[in-house]
């Protein structure tokens, strides 16, 4: 194991993560007069924040009466009662200052007449309490997260944070239950680092690349979460994982539903706008769960489009040109390009694809990582945070809308600034650290670094997405998920003969694509397993066996740990039936219709 | 034309060759420039033969699918896959663009792909870019204001808004500064298209007060006025951006102050 060298670093701070979140946070951190480091597998904007299009929700009313609390009951209700409402609360209330302060960065925002901040219709945001649809997504043409990545990197730039580009984080650095750093890896040179920190914040993103088909970039492979289940503590809520209505067929890219926001509409086989059969008020602004099951259910029966009447078509024709080119350049383009259509003359066609994780590490409204006990659902894991995608604060439960994740991960990045510079003071001395504390993670490396089983990479990948794609469906039985139990879990098996082809230490991408590999592995079998354990349907988790929604047993979020043999152990911890302040009441649980 | 003493790294002799498998029916040959660090020895090219109807129709298919099924030694930098993060892009065809927006089917013959030119290559593909991101740091690309900010969001009309478009979207993937041959020859201290694209998306902003500022830091013979506009940098910008534009509406602007 010595064979490593190891260079030292202490900071007072180091976020893991350059996307949004990660960002948003160091530069916080920073602000607040810490000594922060940011760690990026890839340079920052290059993070996957860069491809949301749509835009980031506040109740800004520029372009209709609009209340943080219509916002708050649209989200509780999005969430099918599994977010936990003092998180929902903080982030409802918190969106507008958020938005106004990106404003001020420098964020391009589109503009109306009046000058200010340009909001389009989006998916469940809606009203007064679900009467119909609202402007509360406020863009940037159709590149909102290009927009705020970019400036947040500015932002960055700006203050004095240092960054790690194309560092690869290995591990946590744990001592009992105290995270006191991380081991990292330079891709640039080869070199091994740890990184000592008083706070580690992960902002590593979702898993979407556990599924065959994914609107999510190559690089979201779930690796904070995967550090998190290594260092013994549970992930929260991972069956519930959102399908996007409308990712171009076969390509897997998405279109925005800003799209549908502007005024475009599905039609089945027959032309019809389905839609208006499933969800009488919202129709193709439904929340994302229904619509794309309203896709699935129309396509089951016969009425896809296409000559395997296995799609659904997009309008956006009708819009115009000018519409189209103004507000939607993004997704003209990549209609083209990726499934040859102009979407200025014909429909595009479409269909539901894994986009978004509302599963991930707990943590409260803080940012900070929760070690739930039987005693104690709200316990702390000193000296760790989460943020973003990666995090279940949870604000998003069993289904997210459009838009709030943007949101999640500004709010949620700012607020675990001002939680560390509570807990930390700047230049505070390090303990020394257990002489073994780094050993699991480089043990991992170098056995990875020197596999040499029968299996590539590439091919157990393709296992393992091929089978969460076919068993983790937007539909899901007890039959389809006990045989994806046993599937993902052989699959995991195999991971013993994983072979690498390359050995080298310098940019090797066979190795960073094996961790990223183990990494997937522990969310796919996390969410496999929690997923046919809930015997309900929920949000993003329907169930054709148990079909509603069992609050009296189910209103509880799921907590997962994973062993290093990749077996699960299911607990389940509380959801928070309270708000954070007096200014708003709890809202009851009730039916949920579009 | 003048001859150079080139790198090393650019001296490429012929490598391996794969072929495909038995009954493959749409074959196309994939030439690829690889560089091992570790070996001290000079770059090979490497002839990797795919079958078409396996993949989907961009040159990022075909490398995925070369280091998936082929060779898991092949680097390259990808994230996004529909040209939006600025990871993917080289050389290829003799044309830098990313390549995860080239279609296959552009290309004639075998698909020629090298890193970007005129960069340290660290592995295969994957060039140093420390330079590029240091020189974008460098000229500050940062909201400057010293009035006091609303409590809400600045107004902005949607025709000053407009001025950002073509600006705003750049990918920094720097396909056009890797192309640029003044970028090539002073590359040290000319600023380059990508970077002076950027200086203008901020100098284009009418909610920036830094403008007088921003414009002094460019009057200085390299940073700017080495751009003799050859246009190579409009030819290649992958997201159909104008970075000579730019330059020539900053040099406006500079002429502008003077006057
Ligand atoms: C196509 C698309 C469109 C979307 N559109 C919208 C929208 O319109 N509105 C909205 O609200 N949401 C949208 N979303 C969702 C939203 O974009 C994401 O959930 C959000 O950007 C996640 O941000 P993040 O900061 O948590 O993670 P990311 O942006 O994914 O960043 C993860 C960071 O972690 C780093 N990292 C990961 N692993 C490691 C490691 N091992 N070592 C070092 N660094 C590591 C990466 O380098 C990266 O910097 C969209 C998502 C997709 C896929
Ligand atoms: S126009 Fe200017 S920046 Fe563009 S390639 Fe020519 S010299 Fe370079
Ligand atoms: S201007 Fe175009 S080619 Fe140049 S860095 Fe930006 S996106 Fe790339
Ligand atoms: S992979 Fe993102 S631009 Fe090609």
């Amino acid at each position: 194991m010595s064979a490593y060298q190891i260079i030292e670093h202490e900071y007072d701070v180091v976020v893991v993560g350059a996307g949004g979140a990660g960002l948003r946070a160091t530069f916080g951190m920073a602000q607040a007069g810490l000594r922060t480091a940011c760690v990026t597998k890839v340079f920052p904007t290059r993070s996957h924040t860069v491809a949301a299009q749509g835009g980031v929700a506040a109740a800004l009313a520029n372009m209709a009466d609009d209340s943080w609390q219509w916002h708050m009951y649209d989200t509780v209700k999005g969430a099918d009662w599994l977010g936990d409402q003092d998180a929902i609360e903080y982030m409802c209330r918190e969106a507008i200052p958020a938005v106004y302060e990106l404003e001020h960065f420098g964020v391009p925002f589109s503009r109306t007449k009046e000058g200010k901040i340009y909001q389009r219709p989006f998916g469940g945001h809606m009203r007064d309490y679900g009467k119909a649809p609202v402007p509360r997504a406020c863009a940037a043409a159709d590149r909102t997260g290009h927009a705020i990545l970019h400036t947040l990197y500015q932002q960055s730039l700006k203050h004095d944070a240092e960054f790690f580009i194309e560092y690869f984080a290995i591990d946590l650095i744990m001592d009992g239950d105290t995270c006191r750093g991380v081991m990292v890896w330079n891709l640039a040179d080869g070199t091994l680092h740890r990184f000592r920190a008083h706070m580690v914040v992960l902002a590593t993103g979702g898993y979407g690349r556990s599924y065959f088909s994914c609107t999510s970039a190559h690089t979201c492979t779930g690796d904070g979460n995967a550090m998190v289940a290594r260092a013994g503590l549970p992930l929260q809520d991972m069956e519930f994982v959102q399908f996007h209505p409308t990712g171009i067929y076969t390509a897997g890219c998405l279109i925005t539903e800003g799209a549908r926001g502007e005024g475009g509409y599905l039609t089945n086989s027959e032309g019809e706008r389905f839609m208006e059969r499933y969800a009488p008020t919202a129709k193709d602004l439904a929340s994302r769960d229904v619509v794309s099951r309203a896709m699935t259910i129309e396509i089951r029966e016969g009425r896809g489009c296409g000559p395997k009447k296995d799609h659904i078509d997009l309008h956006l024709e009708h819009l115009g040109g000018d519409v189209l080119h103004k507000l939607l350049p993004g997704i003209t383009e990549t209609a083209k390009i990726f499934s040859g259509v102009d979407a200025t003359k014909e429909a595009i066609p479409v269909l539901p694809t894994v986009h978004y994780n509302m599963g991930g590490i707990p943590t409260n409204y803080l940012g900070e990582v929760l070690n739930p006990t039987k005693k104690d659902s709200e316990a702390v894991v000193p000296g760790l945070m989460a943020i973003g995608e990666a995090a279940c604060v949870s604000v998003h439960g069993a289904n997210r809308l459009g838009c709030n994740s943007l949101l999640d991960i500004v709010v949620f990045g700012r607020a675990a600034a001002i939680r560390t510079a509570e807990l930390v003071k700047p230049g505070e001395a390090h303990k020394p650290l257990p002489a073994s504390a780094d050993d699991p993670a480089i043990a991992r490396f170098d056995r990875l670094r020197n596999a040499n089983g029968s299996r590539r990479v590439s091919e157990i990948r393709l296992d393992m997405q091929l089978a969460m794609q076919k068993d983790a469906a937007v539909f899901r039985t007890a039959e389809s998920l006990k045989a994806g139990v046993k599937s993902v879990t052989a699959i995991a098996d195999t991971l013993k003969d994983i072979k690498l082809a390359d050995r080298s230490m310098i940019w090797n991408s066979d190795l960073a694509e094996a961790m990223e590999l183990e990494n997937l592995m522990v969310c796919s079998v996390t969410t496999i397993v929690g997923a046919e354990a809930r015997h309900e349907s929920r949000g993003a988790h329907a169930r054709e066996d148990f079909s509603t929604r069992d609050d009296a047993e189910w209103m509880k979020h799921t907590l997962a740990w994973c062993n290093d043999k990749y077996r699960v152990k299911l607990d389940y911890r509380p959801v928070h039936t309270y708000t954070l302040t007096k200014d708003v009441e709890y809202i009851e649980p009730k039916a949920r219709v579009y | 034309m003048v001859q150079f003493v080139l790198p090393r790294n650019s001296r490429v002799k012929p490598g391996k060759s794969h072929k495909a498998p038995a009954g493959a029916k749409n074959v196309k040959e994939f030439h690829i420039y690889r560089y091992d660090p570790d070996e001290k020895k000079n770059p090979t090219l490497d002839i990797f033969e795919v079958d078409l109807d396996e993949i989907g129709p961009m040159v990022l298919d075909a490398l995925l699918k070369i280091k998936d099924d082929i060779d898991p030694t092949l680097t390259f930098r990808r994230s996004c896959r529909e040209g939006i993060c600025g990871s993917c892009a080289m050389c290829i065809d003799g044309i830098n663009t990313l390549a995860c927006l080239k279609p296959i089917a552009d290309v004639k013959g075998p698909v020629k792909i090298y890193p970007l030119p005129h960069l340290e290559v660290i592995k295969d593909l994957v060039c140093d870019l420390d330079h590029l991101y240091a020189q974008y740091a460098s000229i500050e690309p940062w909201m400057k204001t010293k009035t006091p900010m609303p409590k809400q969001e600045r107004l902005q009309s949607p025709e000053e808004r407009e001025k950002l478009d073509g600006l705003w979207e750049c990918v920094l993937c720097f396909c056009c500064a890797t192309s640029c041959p003044s970028y090539w020859w002073n590359g040290h201290r000319y600023l380059g298209p990508s970077i002076l694209l950027q200086a203008a998306r901020w100098v284009m902003d009418t909610r920036d007060e830094g403008q007088g500022e921003r414009l002094d830091d460019l009057e200085d013979p390299f940073k700017l006025y080495r751009c003799h506009t050859i246009l190579n940098c409009v030819k290649a910008c992958p997201r159909g951006l104008n970075p000579a534009k730019a330059i020539a509406d900053l040099k406006v602007l500079m002429m502008e102050r003077i006057l």
